[in-house]
């Protein structure tokens, strides 16, 4: 079935974005990301105006991540005091990453550097992540190799230390506001919540258990993206109501059931997995850059 | 009431011409709905004439424009390794859709000057003054925006589609892609003898979003603020009814 979507001015099929909203859904709701890395290049490939993908793909992070962050509440795996903290620090580093993001316009080339962004970042995150799960593996499966204790690092050096209970940690401030704010510089740069990044960053940086960070970075994730949609929706008018309601029809569908396939699998399978899908992802963008394109023009709107 | 302003126009304009243009479309209102995918226009008529048709035959060209807007063309070039988008040039005014139809085929039934002259071949169609002095090649941009619109449906160039009766009777059909923009489209009937216009029919094609997606976007672009705060209390509630509906049925 054909749907005209009235902001995008494009004609798409209804069930392909029911499908592609169901599938992000799942993976977000499995690993706590938003989804918006793998559904906005996704919406271009199928024909979606880049800037009406990116300013709607936020508004359905927000329905995903609020019908995923639901179920974690019921979970009691969200670390409300360290989301707000991180909360904090992600509305200022957006409104900076907004900032950076017009001045990186008018110098040009935007475009290819959100995409190296992409890559890099997608890389050295998925790497890190992939070969920390496989250490982490095949350390349970050798019984006699004695567990390495928590390492105490600068983390724990911070002043302004408060206890953040439902993560069992008693760290400064300092180090979640500085998470936030880069997570919400990037998000802003690269046009998604910033899940797959501020995931890992929690697990490894502040060393947060990884069934509290799924819940706490979608709690983040909702108001961040909230805030981004009303941005794009005042100042761009890309925000396409029809398109939003497809996805996140799919969307909502796919958080509930991540959730619970996320609840069975065990914390370093969800880890590999994840990591095997951000390098996934990076290797894709990584060779539309490396290999010569069928097409080499492109059109986009004119004017000054 | 547009028709007949244009008829009447016509007709001052060229009291002298000795052919002249009646026609009508299937339908002069395009309605783009939540389901529309595209729709077929009939266009069709008759050339009225106060002496007999001339010897040398007569040919047909429709053409149905689209709203012009400015399009920015990049080109990719290999550097430092991986292909960036090196060279840029704006086309000043480009039509977002563009059909000609001809009732032979358009080089043979039109000269070079006319075309030049009416813009009716798709490169003439679109006008492009001047690319930047560093873009070395610059009607390579204006063919590759030819190329990339005509993979898509938006620029059809139909030879041998106009079909003819009797050097009296024409009609032919214009399918328009799912993917319009809204505006008024241009539509021209042109009466060709011996590669030079004798006669040319104006009318207007209006093609507007109605009902559900005429309302988001007026929305959109009128209050965006409640715009914005409706999808996001629709993303919102969708989340809570999902994650409610969920519970109660407790997969």
């Amino acid at each position: 079935m054909q749907i005209y979507l009235p902001i995008a001015e494009v004609s798409v099929n209804a069930f392909l974005l029911l499908g592609l909203g169901g599938i992000v859904g799942i993976l977000s709701g499995m690993f706590g990301v938003g989804g918006g890395f793998l559904m906005t290049p996704l919406l271009f490939f199928i024909g979606i105006p880049p800037a009406v993908a990116v300013a709607t793909e936020a508004n359905q992070i927000v329905a995903s991540s609020f019908s995923g962050v639901l179920a974690h509440f019921k979970r009691r795996t969200v670390d409300l005091k360290m989301g707000v903290v991180l909360l904090i620090g992600g509305l200022t580093g957006a409104a900076i990453g907004v900032q950076v993001f017009t001045i990186l316009r008018e110098m040009g080339q935007v475009d290819l550097l959100v995409k190296l962004c992409y890559v890099v970042f997608l890389g050295i995150i998925g790497g890190l992540m992939f070969f920390e799960s496989l250490r982490a593996i095949r350390r349970s499966k050798s019984p006699t190799s004695v567990p390495v204790r928590k390492k105490h690092g600068f983390v724990h050096a911070l002043p302004f230390k408060v206890k953040f209970r439902t993560s069992g940690l008693y760290i400064s401030v300092i180090p979640p506001l500085v998470v936030g704010l880069f997570v919400g510089i990037l998000a802003a740069i690269m046009g998604v919540g910033g899940g797959f990044i501020m995931v890992p960053a929690m697990i490894y940086i502040l060393g947060m258990p990884t069934k509290v960070v799924i819940g706490t970075s979608l709690f983040q994730i909702i108001f961040v993206t909230a805030f981004t949609t009303l941005l794009h929706a005042t100042t761009n008018y890309t925000v396409d109501m029809a398109l939003a309601v497809l996805l996140l029809v799919g969307g909502v569908v796919g958080a509930q059931i991540g959730t619970r396939i996320g609840v069975k699998l065990k914390a370093e399978q969800l880890r590999i997995l994840l990591s095997l899908m951000v390098i996934g992802v990076c290797a894709k963008l990584a060779l539309d850059l490396l290999i010569e394109p069928s097409e080499l023009f492109s059109l986009g709107a004119g004017g000054h | 009431m547009l028709r007949a302003l244009a008829l009447a126009l016509c007709l001052l304009s060229s009291p002298l011409a000795a052919e002249e243009v009646v026609a009508d479309l299937s339908k002069d209102e395009v309605a783009i709905t939540a389901n529309f995918d595209g729709s077929d226009i009939l266009i069709y008529g008759a050339v009225k004439r106060d002496a007999p048709a001339a010897a040398d035959p007569m040919q047909v060209i429709i053409t149905v424009a689209g709203p012009k807007q400015e399009v920015n063309v990049r080109k990719k070039d290999w550097r430092y390794g991986i292909w960036v988008n090196t060279s840029a040039v704006e086309v000043d005014a480009a039509p977002s859709f563009y059909a000609v139809a001809s009732s032979g085929a358009l080089s043979d039934v039109l000269t070079e000057t006319e075309d030049l002259r009416h813009g009716i071949s798709i490169p003439r169609a679109i006008r492009s003054v001047g690319a930047p002095s560093d873009v070395e090649n610059a009607t390579e941009f204006t063919e590759a925006l030819i190329r990339i619109r005509t993979k898509k449906n938006l620029y059809q160039q139909l030879d041998n589609t106009v079909n003819l009766f009797d050097e009296t009777l024409f009609s032919t059909t214009i399918d328009l892609p799912a993917n319009l923009v809204e505006g008024p489209y241009d539509t021209h009937i042109f009466l060709v003898r011996n590669g030079v216009i004798v006669d040319d029919y104006a009318t207007v094609i209006n093609v507007n979003k109605v009902g559900l997606e005429r309302w988001i976007y007026d929305l959109a672009h009128q209050k965006p603020l409640i715009y914005g705060l409706l999808s996001l209390f629709i993303a919102i509630a969708a989340g809570w009814m999902a994650s409610a509906v969920f519970r109660y049925i407790r997969f």
